[in-house]
């Protein structure tokens, strides 16, 4: 049923393939090239906005230096750990919460409340009690990362189609079969959209977190560049958020797809 | 022989105030095709899913006979309940591994000749053939009773006679247990033994049907059956 395929759809797949890849890309080769240009034409003064080529030195020289890698590995290190406890925790509670009726009862309207306050409004007392160590920073991030995750797992259980858990039920699925068979594969698409959103949290929590208390770290490394009133190096570290920003985007959006691949096999998103 | 696979005894059900069974009493033969028909609201589904277990009556029993080791009972839903994350085999094995199920899923698939399809995802199949594959997962681990609620109420008239006939075929060299629950007359006079009419939350009135009945005979009963629904005595009676 899938054999025959109209000459024309192929063509046009050959055809877009490339243009579909190198559009999202168009825009912001388009602004480096205007800011170079601005740059190099004196219209952009460096002291306003080092320019691109500038930047880029800029890092290449603390690569090669090892402040930038030292850094990165850092930060990395504690986004990683704050995400998967904070991930760990947040789908622990939206498992539990979404399966039983009585600890939903007893605990969602608590964490609702946490909820509500934003994290970052949390620093000034994470660092009374845990001082500047990693500690206080990965608290942080797992703190401002469990809740997206929470909140999604706990959905995505919750609305469970219960004519497919009743089908499930008639079939002799056992309780183990049908949470991993029915439920979970069916609050996977949601539970991605949670973490695809703690990425998000997680990085801008971290930055904050470096930026106010840290002595190392990609946030660290931009505020004591602004003391030194180096341009091209807090710029460096914002242009590094960004790619670690899109990089874990990527990273997530190819789990999705790994993950949701029936997904992508109804005949209407062909 | 013929011994009582379902034994239903003064079923009562009520949700809230509201009665959907009342008083309904129903033996069931082994290898007998029954159809339910009525009215919607009629309390059709609430008896399929009492028998099957999916809820539990007011009062009254239903008893299925277990005299070989556990008679095993599937129902086969209105809507296919598909599970769109898996295979059309998988959905047939539920994933699992071992190699006489996978094998067993197979021979399924082709008994409702869909055998090319095994890799397909849901999606990727037409209204009527989900449904065949709902039936061949309905008929994986050896069901002695099938319970059908309105299975074949989606389709369009083609497809709907193809699988009646597959249906009974299957039915009948399996020597199934069969209710089929349907608001259609005709399908349930071209396809029951025996056919029960709700109303009024019980089962008012029962016919049986005629062995290898041709068209007329499936008309002649489904005109009983539908006038027995909707009330329309035939004249003889008004003025008796
Ligand atoms: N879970 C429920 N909660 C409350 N009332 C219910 C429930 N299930 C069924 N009912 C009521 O019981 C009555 C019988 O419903 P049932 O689904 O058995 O009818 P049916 O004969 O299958 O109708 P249809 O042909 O429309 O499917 C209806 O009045 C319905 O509103
Ligand atoms: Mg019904």
């Amino acid at each position: 049923m899938q054999k025959p395929v109209s000459i024309s759809t192929t063509r046009r797949k050959k055809f877009t393939i490339p243009v579909d890849k190198f559009l999202p890309f168009l825009i912001p080769i388009i602004v480096v090239l205007l800011w170079q240009v601005s740059s190099s034409l004196g219209w952009l003064s460096s002291s306003v906005l080092p320019s691109p080529i500038a930047v880029f030195q800029d890092g290449v020289k603390l690569t090669l230096s090892g402040e930038l890698p030292k850094n990165l590995s850092i930060s990395l290190y504690r986004a990683t750990v704050g995400l998967l406890i904070g991930g760990g925790i947040g789908f622990l509670l939206g498992f539990i919460n979404g399966m039983s009726n009585t600890s939903r009862l007893l605990f969602d309207s608590s964490i609702q409340m946490f909820r509500n306050i934003p994290h970052l409004a949390l620093i000034p007392l994470i660092i009374l009690w845990l001082g500047i160590n990693e500690s206080a920073k990965i608290s942080l991030v797992a703190i401002g990362t469990m809740f997206p995750v929470y909140i999604n797992t706990f959905h995505g259980i919750r609305s469970v189609d219960p004519d497919l858990i009743e089908m499930g039920k008639s079939y002799d699925l056992t309780k183990k079969q049908l949470f991993f068979k029915i439920i979970f594969p069916a609050a996977l698409p949601q539970i991605l959209v949670g973490i695809r959103y703690a990425l998000g949290v997680m990085w801008t929590t971290l930055i904050v977190a470096e930026t106010i208390s840290a002595s190392s770290g990609i946030g660290y490394m931009a505020n004591n560049a602004e003391d030194f009133v180096d341009m091209e190096t807090v710029v460096l570290c914002i242009v590094v958020y960004a790619v670690l920003g899109k990089i874990s985007d990527l990273i997530a959006k190819s789990f999705e797809s790994l993950l949701l691949e029936w997904q992508n096999t109804g005949r209407s998103n062909a | 022989m013929n011994n009582t696979m379902i034994s239903i005894k003064n079923i009562n059900k009520t949700y809230n105030n509201l009665t959907a069974l009342h008083d309904v009493n129903l033996d069931i033969n082994q290898g007998e095709f029954i159809a339910l028909v009525g009215m919607s609201g009629g309390g059709k589904s609430t008896l399929l899913r009492l028998i099957a277990g999916l809820e539990q009556p007011t009062a009254g029993s239903v008893t299925i006979d277990q005299s070989d080791t556990k008679t095993l009972m599937r129902v086969m839903f209105q809507e296919d309940r598909l599970l769109p994350w898996m295979s059309v085999l998988d959905n047939l094995s539920f994933g699992s591994k071992d190699k006489n199920t996978k094998a067993h899923a197979q021979e399924l698939l082709e008994l409702v000749e869909l055998g090319d399809y095994a890799d397909h995802y849901p999606t990727q199949l037409s209204g009527g053939q989900k449904q065949r594959v709902a039936l061949a997962r309905a008929l994986m681990s050896h069901p002695k009773i099938l319970l059908l609620d309105e299975p074949l109420g989606a389709l369009d008239a083609l497809t709907r006679r193809k699988m009646q006939d597959l249906i009974l075929d299957i039915c009948q060299k399996q020597n199934l247990t069969t209710i089929l629950v349907t608001h259609d007359v005709e399908e349930a006079a071209r396809m029951a033994d025996r056919i029960i009419v709700m109303k009024d939350s019980t089962n008012s009135y029962e016919e049986d049907c005629p062995k290898n009945r041709n068209a007329g005979q499936i008309g002649i009963v489904a005109d009983r059956v539908l006038g027995e629904i909707l009330n329309e005595k035939p004249l003889e009676v008004k003025t008796a």
